[in-house]
């Protein structure tokens, strides 16, 4: 049948089963939110103060959901606006897919009004991204880039159509998803990669060869990453950990890939890891790391990185392989499909004074009880009594991001959304609304600090129109508190530029948009202030006072050997 | 072969408007200058095949290489080992002639070259001359002292020597093809 370019756009993204948009319009995207009338109770939108704020939430609700997520966004400043969120979803492995339209051909390229070469600015941040010229080409490209969006390992792709392919018309077949693959461009793309319809097996002469790795080891150590929570192994992980009698550590990616309440578990790996993660990750024979690609942050220094054990990666990007880390040995494929062959292999192994060694290192840290302010630890410890135990977590960026991934027990892949590759502060609130709107039935609490909650509070505003009950907890130390722990620790304690001693009142501002607020600065009054907020069920805002100098520990610095800590 | 050297890459690509810049970018983003770079379609019109030669040592090539791979447009990725690839190319160079005893001069020198004359005007010779850089810098340098106008290289392109192609299916190449499995 023949449409409209901005139709077939829409009829695409129906048959991708698409719900939800998060967006922003504007000049170029008129069409297609024109278009967006006739969708009306098949597909919501929701409408951002900011695109950056629609790019996390769009980020958020594919975390969280396992989903595509979907943006829209006008063609200059609203894409430019989008950049920060595609660059957070791609270092991240996040699917979403961003739909922006640029000016009509004819002005392409004259520098006109609002227009900016956006698949150049992107690229280095997409997957891949594509500029659409015809009304013809819409269907063949939304298909591919949704593909490629959730495939292999996942991330954000890019669509920019010129506005008058929107409102050209061209002949629209329709096709299940099942008839993507054997059509078009995503069609000679699967052929090209000689792959069938069906996803490739990992090669079993690896599967095997680690098998047999593993029944040699003493002291075998697993890393749970991002990959698993990306390819929702949880359980397959938890049997392989559980077969091999292996202690499991966690990145930051990798919080809700592994129970967290598991005696196995030593806690987070790395620059904050617990002694017991960093310890067992110096003292292992072998370190088998899983969706991990070794960031800065676990790895703080390739050359002493596990020096004592043979190193294994199973990872479905085969291009991270060796990037950071030099392996003995790696598998690459899905986390799931990897774990599971790995169980069928292995039988059960007890590595008992392993464990125990491993366990004689602190897993979480201790810190002195009785203060007479609020401490990072009494706030996430009064959020897991109050709050039920599959509550959704969104972080910004800095301590309080720290605070909560070591206090927290994440049970579930897509209980937590953090900006842990690109740490974006503003992530949180965009991404608790993503999430919040694809889980409606979950508790979302957003966690963020007075410096992170500042850059993009305008989401508030999000939260009241849709009512979307988001509870925000602000960990509030007036300042920057990661960059001044640094400045404690390593700049002889000149906190240039870092205080926060100004406004605004979060509760008033909280107040302005039409939701409620409360400050806190006791335990009391902080649970007081929980069991309101549960009990009112719109948005909510708290502002818990806390320490100028409280900081997250333990703690090793950057490119340092991974058990010297600078802090306990 | 641990130190910095010329590296060849040979680079099977969409040809498609926009997959060269996603190429070349790559390099600059990850720091690297392009010593050489040459494009043309294969026997297949679908196809480039894109020849850059960058200085690298073996571990900064292969993580060029894997990140080149990992690319959608990019079909095969192959690193030509100096002793096993055949390497060519081509070299025009305008040298001022302004008396006929240095044009006569110029001519032996790319008689022994085995350059040809391409062009001809009252005070130029133009020279066309395809090798390796030595051969291209050995003659650049004999006809220097006449004064070169102009000169320019295609870039290089290369081709392994016998029956190796850049088709053939590795296991790595298999791993890589799993990351583009899109379903």
């Amino acid at each position: 049948m023949q449409l409209t370019g901005a139709e077939i756009l829409m009829e695409c993204l129906m048959e991708q089963g698409v719900d939800t948009i998060f967006g922003y319009p504007g000049g170029t995207i008129l069409n297609v939110y024109d278009a967006l009338c006739s969708y009306k109770g098949r597909v919501r939108h929701i409408l951002t103060s900011h695109e950056q704020g629609a790019a996390h939430a769009a980020d958020g609700y594919a975390r969280s959901t396992g989903k595509v997520g979907v943006c829209f966004a006008t063609s200059g400043p609203g894409c430019t606006n989008l950049t920060t969120g595609i660059a957070t979803a791609y270092m991240d492995s996040s699917p979403v897919v961003f739909i922006t339209c640029n000016v009509s051909e004819n002005l392409v390229g004259k520098d006109s009004f609002q227009e900016v070469d956006i698949t150049g600015i992107t690229m280095p941040i997409t997957k891949c991204n594509y500029m659409v010229k015809s009304a013809d080409d819409i269907a063949d490209v939304v298909r591919q880039a949704f593909a490629i969006a959730r495939g292999g390992r996942p991330g954000p792709v890019l669509i920019d159509i010129v506005k008058n392919a929107t409102a050209q018309k061209a002949e629209y077949i329709p096709l299940t998803r099942e008839q993507h693959g054997s059509e078009g461009r995503l069609g000679a793309l699967i052929k090209r990669a000689s792959h069938d319809l069906k996803a490739p097996e990992p090669n079993m002469a690896d599967v095997k060869k680690l098998a047999e790795m593993i029944r040699k080891s003493e002291k075998p150590l697993l890393i749970c990453g991002g990959g698993v929570v990306r390819g929702r192994a949880d359980k397959e992980l938890l049997a392989f950990a559980e077969r091999i009698d292996s202690p499991v550590c966690v990145t930051v990616m990798g919080a809700g890939g592994f129970r967290g309440r598991n005696p196995l578990t030593t806690g987070m790996i790395g620059m904050h890891g617990s002694q017991a993660s960093n310890m067992a990750c110096d003292s292992c024979d072998l370190l088998i790391a899983i969706g991990c690609r070794f960031s800065d942050r676990v790895a703080l220094d390739p050359a002493s990185f596990a020096k004592q054990a043979q190193i294994v990666q199973i990872d479905i990007d085969r291009a991270e392989i060796n990037k950071n880390v030099q392996t003995d040995h790696h598998i690459i494929g899905d986390a799931k499909q990897v774990l599971q062959l790995l169980l069928d292999e292995l039988d059960q192994m007890d590595h008992t004074p392993w464990k125990d060694y491993v366990f004689s290192f602190k897993t979480e840290t201790e810190y002195e009880e009785e203060s007479d302010t609020l401490t990072p630890k009494q706030i996430s410890d009064s959020i897991a009594r109050l709050m039920p135990e599959d509550t959704m977590v969104a972080t910004d960026v800095g301590q309080h991001q720290m605070w909560v991934i070591q206090h927290f027990h994440y049970d579930y892949p897509g209980q937590l959304m953090t900006s842990g590759g690109f740490g974006t502060m503003g992530f949180g609130l965009g991404a608790a609304i993503g999430a919040k709107v694809g889980n409606p039935e979950k508790t979302v609490i957003h966690i963020t600090g007075d410096g992170s909650f500042r850059m993009n509070c305008n989401e508030l505003a999000t939260e009241e129109h849709y009512d979307i009950p988001v509870i925000t907890f602000i960990f509030n130390n007036r300042t920057l508190g990661m960059v001044r722990q640094w400045q404690t620790l390593i700049y002889d304690k000149r906190y240039s530029e870092t205080t926060l001693e100004h406004g605004p009142d979060f509760v008033k501002l909280a107040e302005a948009y039409g939701l409620r607020g409360r400050h806190v600065c006791t335990v009391e009054q902080l649970e007081d202030a929980i069991r309101e907020a549960l009990a009112w069920n719109h948005g909510f805002v708290i502002d818990c006072a806390i320490e100028q100098d409280e900081m997250v520990r333990p703690m090793v610095s950057g490119g340092s050997r991974i058990t010297q800590f600078i802090i306990d | 072969m641990d130190r910095t050297m010329r590296r060849s890459l040979s680079v099977l690509v969409d040809n498609e408007a926009g997959v060269l810049s996603q190429v070349s970018r790559l390099f600059s983003r990850k720091g690297y200058n392009i010593e050489s770079l040459a494009v043309g379609t294969t026997d297949d019109p679908k196809i480039s095949r894109i020849t850059i030669e960058v200085l690298a040592d073996d571990k900064q090539i292969n993580l060029l290489s894997n990140q080149l791979r990992k690319l959608l447009p990019v079909h095969s990725v192959k690193l030509l080992a100096p002793e096993h690839a055949i390497r060519r190319e081509l070299i025009l160079i305008k040298v001022n002639v302004p008396t006929s005893e240095i044009g006569n001069r110029v001519i032996q020198i790319a008689n022994i070259f085995r350059a040809s004359i391409i062009d001809v005007s009252p005070t130029t010779l133009t020279l066309a001359m395809i090798g390796e850089e030595s051969k291209a810098s050995a003659i650049e340098n004999l006809v220097k002292e006449f004064g070169i106008l102009e000169l320019v290289r295609t870039g290089m392109i290369a081709l392994e020597r016998g029956t190796d192609t850049i088709y053939e299916d590795t296991k790595e190449k298999g791993e890589f093809n799993y990351g583009k499995n899109v379903l």
